[in-house]
């Protein structure tokens, strides 16, 4: 990746005193997809407010391009932001939407018109200029705010859930419409949404938040295949996520049974948690599992089958194209390197993060 | 049947509401001074009406006071519901019911109350006392046709518009006018109808030789009915029930739109 170009540096910010932001530092690439992703009320929200201008951290700075922009206000900054909610400007046509900030940078009217048709044309929605905001679909007015943000040239483009009230199809649809458009624009996208599906398909990073707090960051393959502590694990996919003791390095035992796994360093007997996502679980006759159990539920999902398996006195959560029944006796296998082992929390602060799963 | 008695019960209550009015404005083209036997008609009361000094004097009078009463009032009330914005709910249904108070108010405790109130301060009865008067009662309806709208202002739009580079002054002309000018509009017409056609609380904060058109047609009466003054109130209430179908035509067209 290449320089900085957002630095957040030790950010805290509170409501009626209640923390929303706990000392958090973040660092933003420059051209990157990036995807805060966290449940509501993660703060994941009020970190893009705070870059965009319109919150100020109660300690701490924002560093844009080198330059301390802290206390610069909104229209001062080098950046646009995408509502949640469009925020279009009802009672004006969509070329003057689209041309509202231009006007204030006095650019001239042939610019102007220039821009408006290429920017409609980015967001496939050529003929549009003199449709009011009211008449397009949730999805066109969505586009539309996109294409408002970007005339104005921005090197960041903020995305506050923009797609948040679209339905399934549109949603998919526009996932692809973004990462196409933060191709042909090469700008930086800071994206907020608490969808850990919509994060994975378009980022390049992905920071996932909880209570204030950076639980981990890094792209969508690390964060998928190797969970730091049990909330990604769990936020991030379906998982089965088990205490467990590590004997010595690459060997662990589960529920009393030993899995070879990769992971040295934890020491000898030690109290560790293990994921193990469900589509990486295998199931195999009892006897060359290395634990058995019976199937106790199975569901149809369409592209697999989703079962549970009670073994060693924990429901193992299982997805697999193969479908063995209810109260087959079954084994568990599992291939050493998907077996992700994470420390057990050991501050208050991490605990207080565990238990809200 | 049931349809039929209930446009018959309708017919009726229409009937009493107007039949008063209807009357007077029969009267006022009825060219026999006599109130009970119709002389044909004429338009004679109307044309006195325009060659009175008293009642132009009157006229200009109500009007001067109505449209700035109605400008003053209008301003106050929407900044003061403008400001309100960043208050928490709570604090603000409070104000709310505080300046909701003096429209429930009896008129004739308002304007005792004001006539003191200007004694006191030594403030000479006229034209000041009854145009801060009309200020003061004008305010609380204002507010009451502005605050929904801003109640329902989209925050993110204004933010949206400070993002586009607009200062905080450009973006509230932009966006957060805009969608509350309705709510100004109605807000200014009934203030100026409620100016226009107050008389108790003018009353008692006009001081003497001070008319407007309410107290001139009182005074008128106390020294016997002339036809001009049913020609002068029939253009009153023709004037007010105007103002008044705007009034509730202007949010509601708004409202279709959205």
């Amino acid at each position: 990746m290449s320089k900085d170009l957002i630095t957040l540096e030790h950010i805290s910010k509170s409501y009626d005193g209640q923390m929303i932001l706990d000392d958090l530092s973040l660092s933003i690439y420059e051209n990157s997809f990036v995807t805060l992703l966290g449940p509501s009320g993660c703060g994941k929200t009020t970190t893009l407010r705070i870059i965009g201008g319109f919150e100020k951290p109660d300690q701490g700075r924002v560093i844009f391009d080198g330059k301390d922009i802290t206390d610069l206000s909104p229209n001062k900054r080098q950046l646009n932001t995408v509502f949640q909610k469009y925020a279009l400007f009802t009672h004006m046509t969509i070329a003057d939407n689209i041309a509202f900030g231009l006007k204030i940078k006095n650019k001239s009217d042939s610019y102007i018109k220039d821009k408006i048709k290429y920017a409609l044309k980015l967001v496939n929605l050529e003929g549009f200029e003199n449709r009011m905001p009211e008449s397009l679909s949730g999805g066109q007015q969505q586009r539309i705010a996109i294409a408002r943000a970007i005339v104005n040239e921005p090197k960041v483009l903020l995305l506050d859930e923009p797609l948040g009230a679209l339905d399934l199809k549109m949603r998919q649809d526009m996932q692809y419409e973004l990462k196409r458009l933060k191709e042909e624009l090469g700008i930086t996208f800071i994206y907020v949404t608490h969808d850990q599906e919509e994060a994975l398909t378009m980022s390049d990073h992905i920071v996932v938040m909880n209570q204030g707090y950076i639980q981990q960051e890094g792209s969508p393959e690390k964060i998928y295949n190797e969970p730091e502590n049990a909330f990604v694990a769990d936020f991030i996919g379906d998982s089965n996520i088990i205490r467990a003791t590590m004997v010595r390095d690459e060997l662990v035992d589960i529920l009393g049974a030993k899995f070879a796994c990769v992971d040295t360093g934890f020491g000898e007997n030690k109290p560790v948690d293990v994921v193990i996502r469900p589509e990486d679980v295998e199931l195999v006759s009892p006897e060359e599992g290395t634990i058995s159990g019976v199937v106790t539920d199975l569901t149809f999902k369409g592209v697999h089958y989703e079962m549970d398996v009670q073994a060693g006195g924990y429901e193992w959560l299982v997805h697999s194209t193969k479908m063995s029944e209810v109260g087959k006796e079954v084994g568990i296998k599992v291939d050493p390197y998907n077996i992700q082992i994470m420390n057990v929390p050991a501050s208050e602060d991490e605990e207080a993060i565990s238990e809200t799963i | 049947m049931k349809k039929a008695i209930e446009k018959i019960y309708l017919t009726i209550i229409l009937i009493f509401m107007y039949a008063p009015i209807l009357t007077l404005i029969v009267l006022s083209f009825n060219s026999s001074k006599s109130r009970a036997k119709w002389g044909g008609f004429t338009l004679e009361w109307y044309i006195n009406l325009l060659s009175d000094e008293a009642v132009a004097s009157a006229l200009f009078n109500t009007l001067t006071i109505a449209i700035l009463a109605t400008i003053f009032s209008t301003i106050i009330g929407t900044i003061t519901c403008v400001a309100m914005i960043g208050l928490p709910g709570k604090l603000r249904s409070v104000i709310m019911g505080i300046t909701n108070i003096p429209m429930i108010n009896a008129d004739i405790v308002t304007g005792i109350s004001l006539m003191l109130l200007f004694r006191f301060l030594h403030i000479g009865a006229g034209f000041t006392t009854i145009l801060l008067a009309h200020i003061t009662f004008n305010i609380p309806f204002v507010m009451l046709s502005v605050m929904p709208r801003v109640k329902n202002i989209n925050f993110y739009v204004y933010e949206a518009a400070l993002d586009l580079g607009a200062s905080r002054t450009y973006a509230f002309f932009k966006t957060i006018l805009p969608d509350i000018v309705p709510g100004i509009i109605s807000g200014a017409l009934m203030a100026f109808t409620m100016s226009l056609d107050d008389f108790i609380i003018t009353y008692f904060t006009k001081g003497s030789g001070f008319e407007t058109l309410s107290t001139l047609i009182y005074n008128e009466v106390k020294r016997g009915i002339q036809p001009e003054i049913y020609a002068l109130s029939a253009l009153i209430f023709i004037v007010v029930l105007t103002l008044l179908l705007i009034v509730y035509r202007a949010p509601q067209s708004k409202t279709k739109e959205n």
